[in-house]
């Protein structure tokens, strides 16, 4: 969810820029026979050329790539070009949108072997099936949760972050969405709904004394983090992973009774797919272990929404330690939610970072 | 009054225009109006289109219920413009960010005066082109440089820390306070109020000042009735152009204010690039100009004179 609101930025700049440019622009080749197209951010897995070739001799189908620079530019995308896409990447707070416009298929699970290997929870997911039928395969996923200097005391539960041994310790990401969810989840509520909002603000007020800095962008958490401005903060499980193993910081990522805030990405068939057999192969490529591996170890990849992927990791990968397939829970998901609901959660995160300023 | 005698051409007749610029020998004469269209209006144009356009359009935008953007129908609304009364907590940070730009003003206008009174006063040829050239250095480097570089200085066994720890124990950073945020605004603007105080400076005429001292008058005497009096349009510019983008700044305020670091500019930015509340974002912005506006409405007397003088 935390990449969302990073895309988020651009929504209306893309949206604008590609209702200009669908005209000028040539656009994506057709697929057709043994060809499909795949639409999803530049370098997010699906394009890697080794796992392309071996797609290729597996199965004979060429696999050509379109690139999106913004969630609202997929859907813009989709919609002036019918007919272009075969598989499309969205993330679990859209697909419901895309399913509505009918602009994707329900995915046949049967053509997808692989997708066994995924929790039916997940599959079923309000945010992945509409009417029992399952739109979007869960690809990969990640979380927003608690990040712990090493040797600081673990929190057990979102509650001991107000506690006074991180009295000016605890670094907050200034979001409001991951925000309002953190205040749900203390206080027991659905992360995507809180029906009690005031109880969200006084749980995140209630961290007033405790919150040293509010951090926005990963690099300032690391440069932060490092120079020991906080020892516990609400942060990224792959920032985390990336915290570690790239700038070797002493990072401990934990996940408290409560549950973290859960993101989930997952692959589409475009309605009116060239090639619906040909994307249903790819996508079952995409989620199968052999491929997930490979990535996970060669580039560095999310967790894979494929349990049996996830366990095959290597058990020193870092990202394997800390996405445990139990962390993967349903009802954490962040969703889709309407425009009155979106600008009630940022007008509550603004009223308490207002008293935190006081 | 410092021009009165210089040797200045005075004001063209009424009758000389841009057409005898040409020269006497032309056999056609352009008429006026033409040519101070054609000069006039590719900057017009330009600024139409850059400036007025999107400004118009984001003034429409504060009128819309929600961002227009894919097939949800928008409709008017008044309700962004009523935020500061159904969000009791924006007229604290309203409060809280004049505050920030008064002190951000103030102590720009107190160091940038005797800044330029000293560039003006004891420098002089190459000394002074060196000296000034080092006060616009700043505005060579990127903000987010300057800033992130003053995070390095204020932060917990930073830069100044490292120098306190030599004569004392303890900690004396201030990273994410209130003074750290004016502190970086006043790096970042300082170079405004320098520039034009050391413009309205320069033309004040030294036989001025030595007539004031022949006549007895003390430095405070010179400093209260003639300096500063005779550069009230360069410390009155420069306070414009100081205060009204600081009360907008939110890369300052969010860098080194941490907790404490909302300001009306933090939320505007908000609503752009979180909320992706675009309408609400837009009247904020407008309100926060009807402020200005009015703040200089209020002083608007005490401008007039200052720009007189």
């Amino acid at each position: 969810m935390t990449r969302i609101s990073r895309r988020d930025t651009m929504r209306v700049l893309a949206a604008a820029m590609a209702a200009g440019a669908a005209g000028a622009a040539g656009l994506p080749a057709r697929a057709a026979g043994g060809k499909i197209t795949v639409l999803n951010w530049q370098g997010y897995g699906t394009d890697e050329a080794w796992s392309l070739e071996a797609f290729a001799t597996a199965t004979g189908i060429e696999v050509v790539h379109d690139y999106f620079s913004s969630e609202a530019e997929t859907l813009t995308k989709l919609r002036t070009n019918p007919g272009a896409y075969d598989v499309v990447l969205l993330n679990s707070a859209r697909v419901s949108t895309a399913a509505m416009e009918g602009l994707i298929v329900p995915a046949d699970l049967a053509t997808i072997p692989n997708a066994a290997n995924i929790s039916a929870d997940l599959l079923t997911n309000p945010n992945f099936a509409i009417d029992g039928k399952g739109f979007a395969v869960p690809w990969v996923w990640g979380m927003t949760s608690i990040a712990v200097r090493e040797g600081v005391a673990k929190p057990a539960s979102y509650k001991d972050l107000a506690a006074p041994a991180y009295a000016g310790r605890f670094a907050m990401n200034d979001d409001a969405m991951i925000a309002v969810a953190l205040g749900a989840l203390t206080t027991g509520q659905d992360l995507n709904d809180p029906a009690d909002m005031e109880a969200v603000k006084e749980a995140l007020k209630a961290l007033k004394p405790n919150i040293k800095l509010l951090w926005s962008s990963e690099d300032q958490w690391n440069k932060s983090f490092a120079a020991g401005e906080f020892d516990v903060s609400m942060f990224w499980s792959g920032g985390s992973v990336r915290s570690r193993r790239n700038a070797g910081l002493p990072v401990d990522f934990v996940v408290p009774a409560e549950g973290a805030v859960v993101w989930v990405d997952g692959l589409a068939v475009a309605a009116g797919a060239p090639n619906p057999e040909g994307a249903a192969a790819f996508i079952n490529w995409m989620i199968d272990p052999k491929f997930y591996v490979e990535w996970a170890t060669k580039v560095g990849a999310p967790a894979s929404a494929n349990a049996q992927a996830l366990a095959a990791l290597p058990a020193d990968d870092l990202s394997a330690q800390v996405h445990k397939p139990d962390y993967m829970v349903s009802k954490n998901v962040m969703s889709a939610m309407p425009d009155e609901r979106r600008e009630a959660f940022n007008a509550a995160w603004e009223e308490v970072k207002a008293f935190y300023a006081e | 009054m410092p021009n009165e005698a210089s040797p200045l051409p005075g004001p063209q007749s009424p009758g000389t225009g841009l057409h005898d610029l040409r020269g006497p020998h032309s056999p056609r004469k352009i008429p006026g109006w033409a040519a101070t269209t054609a000069l006039l209006l590719p900057a017009y144009a330009w600024l139409t289109l850059a400036v007025f356009l999107p400004l118009a359009t984001m003034f429409v935008f504060s009128f819309l219920n929600k961002t227009p953007m894919g097939q949800a129908p928008v409709e008017f609304t008044l309700r962004h413009y009523r935020a500061f009364i159904d969000q009791g907590y924006l007229v604290r940070i309203a409060w809280n960010t004049l505050v920030m730009g008064f002190w951000t003003t103030l102590i720009c206008a107190v160091l940038g005066f005797f800044a330029a009174l000293a560039l003006v006063r004891c420098t002089a040829g190459r000394q002074r082109e060196t000296l000034l050239v080092l006060i616009l250095l700043p505005f060579w480097t990127n903000g987010l440089v300057r800033v992130f570089s003053w995070t390095m200085v204020l932060r917990e066994n930073g830069f100044l820390d490292s120098l306190w720890h030599l004569v004392g124990d303890g900690s004396i950073s201030f990273l994410y306070s209130r003074p750290a945020i004016v502190l970086g605004l006043v790096h970042g603007y300082l170079p405004y109020m320098i520039l034009t105080c050391y413009i309205a400076l320069i033309t004040i005429d030294d036989a001025v000042i030595e007539a004031a001292q022949s006549l007895g008058a003390r430095w405070g005497t010179v400093l209260t009735r003639i300096l500063i009096p005779l550069a009230a349009p360069g410390l009155i510019s420069g306070a414009v152009l100081t205060f009204v983008p600081v009360i907008g700044s939110f890369m300052e305020p969010r860098i080194l204010g941490g907790k404490v670091g909302m300001t009306l500019g933090t939320v505007i930015e908000d609503q752009f690039t979180q909320a992706f509340n675009w309408p609400l974002g837009a009247s904020l912005s407008f309100t926060l100009l009807a402020v200005v506006l009015a703040i200089f409405a209020t002083f608007s007397g005490v401008l007039k004179r200052g720009a007189a003088a």
